[in-house]
């Protein structure tokens, strides 16, 4: 016997999660199923919706507002930018701890590159580092953590023309930790308020952060630290922080792993429990029944084939990273159920030759009819009862466009909603 | 004649700083120019293979006699430059049995260690050999960084009073009297250790005497004193794999061919090569064919290299040189002999000799023949002592063991740093401070960044050749701002994003040949990572002014548009 649901979706990432959540909110049966870690942990964890157009043309103060020039290829004019806005509401109901939603307009949020990029909403641990917000920044990097120098940042930050003054001192992390501690020991050191060793006495971890930070700061009104103020316990570390610095506290978001991202995919799969949604990670879809319509699909656990089988399935596999989009010396294809991958036949033609040229391989993945049903190479639907959503989308540029997180939030929003209505 | 001559050498690749070491050491003062970085001609671009000279041994012995002697000088005075990995002539069943033999006999003429071993005994050395393999002969091949050992040579160089200057471009040959008197630089930057964005210039240099060894640039530099220099550049492809499928140099044992090399270097391995004519050494076609033959002509040896992923090819360009009465139609014909081409009794033109042709593991060798030239031109009476002299790195490499409990790093990080910096590890690795690891693929530390970055100016990339960061599976893509920081320590924002997106760029080059499968998801990932979280790709630092003012300011800051609704600026939807 199968593992029957209404909807089934496949990936575990921010349109999988989004799009299952939507179903189950919409009264469907809903089952997810996901097989690697999702990307969220390499992404800084905050939602783009637009920062730029195709044409490079930004930072866009109103993502909205550019979303109606897009190419038509783009998943945002499949969905329009109404569904755009009503998923945008969906995910700040279900993730109350992200800021942004209170206007239209994009915010610059500082990266841990060092400049700042355009983003819709932002964590309510980075909402103090807008930059444009005035008051002055300390920003503040540790002395063993290569990913983050706080000086160049400042330096970098000023550079990019911030309306306000920045800068940057570096502190040795309290306590002995090895050099190369992973951001996730340094939180857990935090949520937890461990005790350090500092001069031979024991004090606990952020009372000892403080007193090594208060002594470099000139008053300034706000202090960033890179991305590792604690896991769990987020909020009440960032607010010991600050008012031991005597000052507004925030985090810049990093590269993976990225603890903002692991801080929302935990709450988003909260959300998803709560909504009654049953969830099985850790193994792949690897074959599935059918020709015009998806019958079943299995899963491969321990070397057994256990079959699912739905109404509705959503492919949310994510893109080249995640691996719903993979290649070969040959072509692009789309793991799964084989739909088709549109890709240029000759391999040199899929990049371009400057780092940030118009890369076409950042565009690879399935085209969908209007309502994000795959589409064979013939332009025919390829199963009637499958949604794509996501990064195996084609058709845009997530990274130069900065819009990710929107895209996915969309896609798998309305993939989910109709998944349900259908189902 | 002055008391101590002044030799310009031009070309910073491992003859020229093979020749500025040795000349130093016998007291000549000694400049090095080189228009790029160390290495940035064709000793960067090579397989790393350290010749046992078996290659060479049916068709051209004498190359293969001088491979053999060079191979145990350079075991010895660059010993942490070297892994002696030992190498394999396999032969496939379509292989000829004459040939084989030949390849036997050649090896024993010419004093290269040769055993025949049957197929189980290959394969027991070397597990992912093809099945059907015959038997092959065991030589000893080696696997050399070409970096290291260019970086060495210079820093012995420079410790005996020779001045470096990378990034330095000779533009023209001062000429008086048929005679080369000097030459005309153009500097990227100031003089000195190269910086971003720091002026340069134009320098005159007067030399006593000039030596061309710029390889398949050697015409360019000819032609400015009206001298003709027949180069003949052969291109060659070489793709890197993400992890080493061989520990021993697997060779093809069969006449000249493309793809019929694998060389274990470092972390990874190296499939190569392709010989094909080129009329530009810096402008020439890198095509899709090229990379694809090496997988599928390398995996009749080793069969999991059709699936294996690939990190990047890059090209090199042989400076290749015959006799022009000689007239090889075929450049695999070509000797990789070496020649040394006196213009004064060639052209009529005192004050310069040429040296072309040759290859990498012997350098040595042509920097010690050139020397002797120069030395005996002025009637100096001085012994080479290249031979003898370890590098500095290769003093004392029995001791690098304890180096790693000494410095508290981890293995294998340790072991691969203490290996890299030889017997200079104590002097890098001695730091009071945290000394976290930069690259991670690499396992390359702080302080060997610190340390390359004091020898190499602002200029990421020559710090990379240096330590091998970024190099690895991920290509920068974990690392490049990691380095930029590291940079930061030392030079200003400007200077620091300037070198930055010149390494971004570098990385970008040779990736672009191994974009499929599991290094286009990586690909995928670093543009991600740089561009949607970083923003480097539209990085408002490097653009035009933004209006800060025109975007949400946050909580706090008031919404003009909330205002008009006559709203609570954190009202947001739940204030409706």
């Amino acid at each position: 016997m199968a593992i029957e649901s209404d909807v089934l979706v496949i990936g575990g990432g921010l349109a999988g999660l989004t799009s299952a959540l939507a179903a189950a909110r919409a009264g469907a049966d809903t089952r997810l199923v996901s097989y690697k870690q999702s990307t969220l942990r390499n992404a800084s964890g905050l939602i783009d919706v637009l920062g730029y157009t195709s044409d490079g043309e930004g930072p866009l103060a109103d993502p909205y507002a550019a979303i109606p020039d897009l190419p038509e290829e783009h998943p945002y004019r499949t969905v329009g930018v109404d569904t755009v806005r009503t998923a945008m509401s969906a995910f700040d109901d279900a993730v109350p701890s992200y800021r942004g939603g209170h206007t239209d307009r994009n915010a610059l949020v500082p990266t841990h590159g060092g400049t700042v990029k355009p983003t819709a909403r932002y964590p309510d641990s980075a909402a103090d580092g807008l930059a444009s917000d005035d008051r002055d920044v300390a920003l503040v990097g540790l002395e063993s953590m290569t990913d983050f120098d706080a000086r160049r940042a400042a330096a970098h930050l000023e550079a990019a023309g911030v309306p306000f003054d920045v800068r940057g001192i570096t502190v040795r992390f309290p306590g002995d930790l090895r050099p190369d501690a992973k951001v996730t020991r340094y939180a857990k050191l935090l949520d937890a308020d461990e005790e350090v060793s500092v001069r031979g006495r024991r004090r606990p971890a952020r009372a000892a952060l403080a007193e090594r930070v208060n002594p470099e700061l000139r008053g300034e009104p706000r202090v960033g630290f890179p991305a590792i103020l604690g896991d769990d316990e987020a909020t009440a570390v960032r607010e010991e922080l600050s008012e031991r610095l005597g000052a507004a506290v925030f985090e810049v978001p990093m590269g993976p792993p990225s603890l903002p991202g692991l801080r929302l995919e935990d709450r988003l799969f909260a959300a998803l429990s709560e909504a009654g949604a049953s969830i099985e990670t850790g193994n792949p879809v690897t074959e599935f029944d059918g020709e015009d319509r998806i019958e079943q699909v299995y899963i491969e656990k321990n070397g057994a084939k256990i079959p699912n089988s739905a109404e509705q399935y959503v492919l949310a596999t994510g893109g080249l990273v995640g691996k719903g989009v993979e290649s070969d010396r040959e072509g692009v294809y789309e793991p799964i159920f084989d739909c088709h991958v549109a890709h240029p036949e000759d391999r040199y033609d899929w990049f371009d030759t400057d780092v940030f040229g118009d890369h076409e391989f950042a565009g690879f993945g399935v085209r969908t009819d209007e309502q994000l049903r795959p589409l064979d190479a013939g332009g025919t639907v390829e199963f009637e009862n499958l949604r794509a959503a996501g990064s195996v989308l084609g058709g845009y540029d997530f990274a130069a466009e900065k819009s990710g997180s929107g895209v996915s939030i969309a896609t798998g929003y309305d993939a989910g909603t109709n998944a349900a209505s259908e189902s | 004649m002055p008391s101590t001559p002044h030799v310009v050498v031009i070309g910073g690749g491992s003859t020229g700083a093979g020749i500025a070491r040795d000349l130093s050491m016998r007291g000549v003062e000694v400049t090095l120019l080189e228009q790029g970085n160390l290495t940035h001609g064709t000793t960067g671009r090579m397989h790393g293979l350290l010749h046992s000279g078996g290659r060479y041994a049916v068709a051209d012995q004498a190359s293969a006699e001088e491979c053999i002697e060079e191979n145990r000088v350079l075991r010895d005075i660059a010993s942490h430059c070297v892994e002696m990995t030992g190498g394999l002539f396999v032969k496939r069943p379509e292989d000829s049995e004459e040939y084989f033999q030949e390849k036997l006999a050649g090896c024993r003429e010419c004093g290269i260690p040769a055993e025949v071993i049957s197929a189980e005994e290959a394969r027991s050395m070397e597990p992912h050999l093809a099945a059907d393999i015959e038997k092959a002969i065991t030589v000893p091949d080696g696997a050399v960084d070409p970096f290291r050992l260019v970086v060495a040579n210079a820093a012995s160089a420079q410790e005996h009073g020779a001045r470096i200057e990378t990034h330095s471009t000779v533009t023209d040959l001062l000429v008086e009297d048929e005679e080369v008197v000097g030459v005309e630089v153009e500097h990227a930057s100031g003089p000195g250790k190269r910086v971003h964005g720091t002026e340069g210039g134009r320098e005159e240099i007067r030399a006593d005497y000039v030596v061309n060894a710029t390889g398949a640039w050697a015409g360019r530099i000819g032609e400015m004193a009206g001298v003709d220099i027949e180069v003949r550049p052969s291109k060659g492809v070489m793709t890197i794999m993400n992890v080493r499928q061989v520990d021993t140099v697997i060779n093809r044992c069969k006449p000249k061919g493309d793809a019929d090399i694998v060389v274990p270097h470092e972390t990874t391995a190296i499939l190569g090569t392709t010989d094909e004519e080129v009329d530009d050494p810096e402008d020439y076609p890198e095509e899709q064919w090229e990379v694809d033959m090496m997988i599928d002509t390398l995996k009749e040896l080793v069969p999991m290299l059709e699936k294996a992923r690939t990190i990047r090819s890059f090209w090199g360009v042989r400076p290749l040189y015959e006799p022009p009465d000689v007239g090889s139609e075929d450049p695999t014909d070509i000797t990789r002999d070496y020649f040394l081409l006196d213009h004064a009794e060639r052209d009529g033109l005192d004050g310069m000799t040429s040296i072309v042709g040759g290859k990498f593991t012997t350098y040595r060798m042509m920097g010690e023949e050139i020397s002797d030239h120069v030395c005996e031109k002025f009637g100096i009476d001085a012994d080479c002592r290249t031979d003898e002299v370890p590098l500095p790195g290769s003093e004392e490499f029995s001791v690098l063991r304890d180096y790693m409990d000494e410095f508290g790093l981890r293995s294998p990080i340790g072991r691969r740093s203490v290996e890299r910096l030889g017997s200079r590890a104590e002097e890098v690795l001695d730091t009071d401070e945290p000394n976290p690891v930069v690259c991670g693929c690499e396992g390359v530390t702080r302080a060997e960044v610190q340390d390359a970055i004091e020898g190499a100016g602002s200029d990421l990339n020559a710090v990379r050749i240096r330590t091998r960061a970024s190099m690895g599976n991920c290509q920068g893509g974990f690392c490049c701002h990691r380095l930029a920081n590291e940079l930061s320590r030392e030079y200003d924002e400007v200077t620091t994003r300037a070198a930055w997106d010149e390494l971004l760029q570098e990385r970008w080059k040779g990736q672009r040949h191994a974009l499929w499968g599991e290094q286009l998801s990586q690909a995928m990932l670093n543009y991600a990572m740089q561009a949607a979280t970083q923003n480097r790709d539209s990085d408002p630092a490097d653009g035009d002014d933004i209006e800060f003012a025109a975007f949400d300011g946050g909580r706090e800051a008031p919404d003009p548009s909330a205002d008009e609704a006559g709203v609570a600026t954190d009202g947001g939807e739940d204030g409706h």
